[in-house]
């Protein structure tokens, strides 16, 4: 009985500092994000008013949120196809193939990895600073020396296309060293009998080692989708801070700005609802829609 | 015949590692070529060596622009926020992955949903929570300490993290036998005594697996440290860096910025060579980045 005893007061004295942290700094904030997107309310005053649902009808109204869902999704969309492409690739070959140097080739493709997206965005500006970054001093070669330097930056057309680049460079390592993992455990047997068959690389690749790590592809389609959301706006907050003239702005970005700079509270938490609805949704979507029979080897 | 095309074939995968390699490793380097040049270089080709090691631009920037201050905050934030996540999730993992009781599941599944929450959603509440709770300091006690605390951002991040950590260190708890405890229990050893003797050293890699992920996240984190620390004097290294990348934008002080760059940068960077193999194995047992 004694036993009993000290054993709850054990599993109490552990979990219960974790669970409290959790409660005050995860719990209640998302509880209030909920709720505080029911109340217009300015922040630092105590004037809150409860709206109901009139900050989501203003915000189905406004022109500047659908543009930054616009250019969230088209992020989403680009890096998560081109670094999927990419990742794949260079997973297969330096899982499959025996080339030299295949570990070094693994140290630098992770380096973007472990750098602040501050620091990779100040790296993107001195590339693409329009009269000497290194993007333009290298095209400039091609194009003669009195082009018209190209704003990478400063482009509203171009400007997106420009954070795809930098949000893929951030992300290839990653999720190539996580493909890689599952590729490894794909067992040779079914290498070298295709082989004795006469498949080549490529067809080996999209017969063998695709349907075999299909559920960690899907893993981290969910993946994709949550963190384009979240590192869209950690890029675009250092590198563009939403600019030229909102071409680039995002969803969190949005949120964050109208919390701070335009101080509607509630009308921030209620871009925020929508988003996270959102990111739920799509990635419930995307899992359905991706669903296969999972193979066993 | 065959041959000749799977040399073909080879030379284009090199040439394509190659061509990715390069993209990293050049504007890497050329960052810190560029934290060794004088101002006037930067006007012109852009590829150009320094001409000589210009040291006063880590000298301005740990001074002038405040650097050397904000480094120190992000030792003390970041050392602050790893102790006190390693001393709140470790036990509390540990009971649950190997404990049964009323409410165990709950609390897993609780943790679990917590992986689904990413700061910068609630980033807002917690500011504003923090300005209450110093209004109301404030009415008590005349001051505040809520806003503006290095231990306040260190706890924040420590929280923000219990839902990665427990998860990665649970799923090592899950997996050691039973009979490694009863053992202890027969032997006569308390409950403490087991937890800390006999399983956290068991989990060696786990935690230190832990500890080098959340060492990354929380000297690079900016959006809570940027929310939270607005006083001049305890901002983090990224803000600071974020600030010479504005001011660099009008007063053109290229050097200072580079070097405020590798500032930034270099502690990550040799954590990374050191213990590479670590971090990428460690990414596929976890799985899962926060």
């Amino acid at each position: 009985m004694r036993h009993k005893k000290g054993r709850s007061g054990f599993i109490a004295a552990c979990v219960l500092p974790s669970v409290i942290l959790f409660v005050i700094f995860m719990v209640i904030p998302t509880i209030n994000v909920f709720k505080m997107s029911l109340y217009k309310w300015g922040g630092f005053s105590n004037n809150k008013k409860f709206v109901g649902f009139n900050n989501f009808k203003i915000l189905f109204e406004d022109q500047k949120f659908f543009r930054s869902f616009q250019n969230s999704i088209l992020l989403i969309v680009l890096v998560t196809i081109i670094t999927l492409f990419f990742a794949l690739v260079f997973a297969a070959i330096l899982s499959r193939e025996n080339l030299k140097g295949q570990n070094f080739f693994r140290v630098i493709f992770y380096i973007p990895n472990i750098l602040s997206v501050v620091v990779i965005s100040a790296i993107f500006s001195a590339i693409y600073d329009p009269t000497n970054g290194l993007l333009n001093s290298i095209l400039g070669i091609f194009r003669g020396k009195d082009a018209v330097p190209i704003l990478w930056l400063g482009d509203q057309s171009i400007v997106i296309y420009s954070l795809v680049i930098a949000m893929v460079w951030q992300a290839i390592g990653y999720y190539m060293v996580m493909y890689m993992a599952s590729m490894t455990s794909v067992p040779e047997s079914l290498y070298e009998s295709a082989d004795l068959e006469g498949a080549g690389k490529v067809k080996q690749f999209f017969s063998i080692t695709l349907p075999l790590i299909w559920t960690n592809i899907r893993t981290t389609l969910t993946f994709f989708i949550i963190s384009s959301i979240n590192l869209s706006f950690l890029f675009v907050k250092a590198l563009t801070n939403g600019g030229p003239d909102g071409s680039t702005e995002v969803f969190l970005s949005y949120m964050y700005g109208q919390a701070y700079t335009n101080s509607s509270y509630g009308y921030g938490m209620a871009i925020g609802v929508v988003v996270f609805l959102f990111s739920f949704g799509l990635s419930a979507v995307v899992n359905f829609a991706t669903k296969r029979e999972p193979l066993e080897f | 015949m065959k041959k000749s095309k799977c040399k073909a074939s080879r030379i284009v995968v090199y040439i394509l590692l190659i061509v990715l390699a390069v993209s990293i490793i050049v504007p890497v380097g050329w960052v810190f070529l560029a934290s060794i040049k004088e101002n006037s270089e930067f006007y012109g080709n852009p590829w150009t060596l320094p001409k000589g090691f210009y040291f006063q631009n880590f000298v301005d920037a740990f001074s002038k622009a405040k650097m050397g201050d904000y480094f120190l905050n992000s030792i003390i934030v970041t050392v602050l926020a790893l102790l006190l996540l390693l001393v709140v999730a470790l036990p509390s993992a540990y009971v649950l992955a190997r404990y049964k009781f009323r409410g165990s599941k709950f609390l897993n599944v609780m943790f679990m949903g917590g992986l689904f929450i990413n700061v910068n959603y609630i980033v807002v509440p917690i500011f504003l929570m923090l300005v209450d709770g110093d209004k109301m300091l404030k009415q008590l006690f005349g001051s505040g300490l809520l806003i503006n605390n290095r231990f306040m951002v260190a706890l924040i991040y420590a929280a923000t993290a219990l839902p990665f950590t427990i998860y990665l260190l649970s799923g090592f708890f899950v997996s050691i036998p039973k009979d490694y405890e009863e053992a202890a229990f027969v032997d006569g050893s308390g409950y403490f005594y087991t937890m800390v003797k006999i399983m956290m050293p068991m989990a060696r890699p786990s935690i230190i697996t832990i500890i080098l992920f959340n060492f990354l996240s929380f000297w690079n984190e900016y959006i809570i440290s940027m929310t939270l620390l607005t006083e001049k004097e305890l901002k983090t290294l990224p803000v600071g860096l974020m600030q010479l990348m504005q001011a660099q934008k009008s007063a053109a002080n290229y050097g200072r910025l580079y070097a405020g760059l590798i500032i930034v940068m270099l502690p990550t960077l040799i954590l990374y060579i050191l213990v590479q193999k670590k971090l990428t194995q460690g990414m596929s047992l976890g799985g899962l980045k926060g």
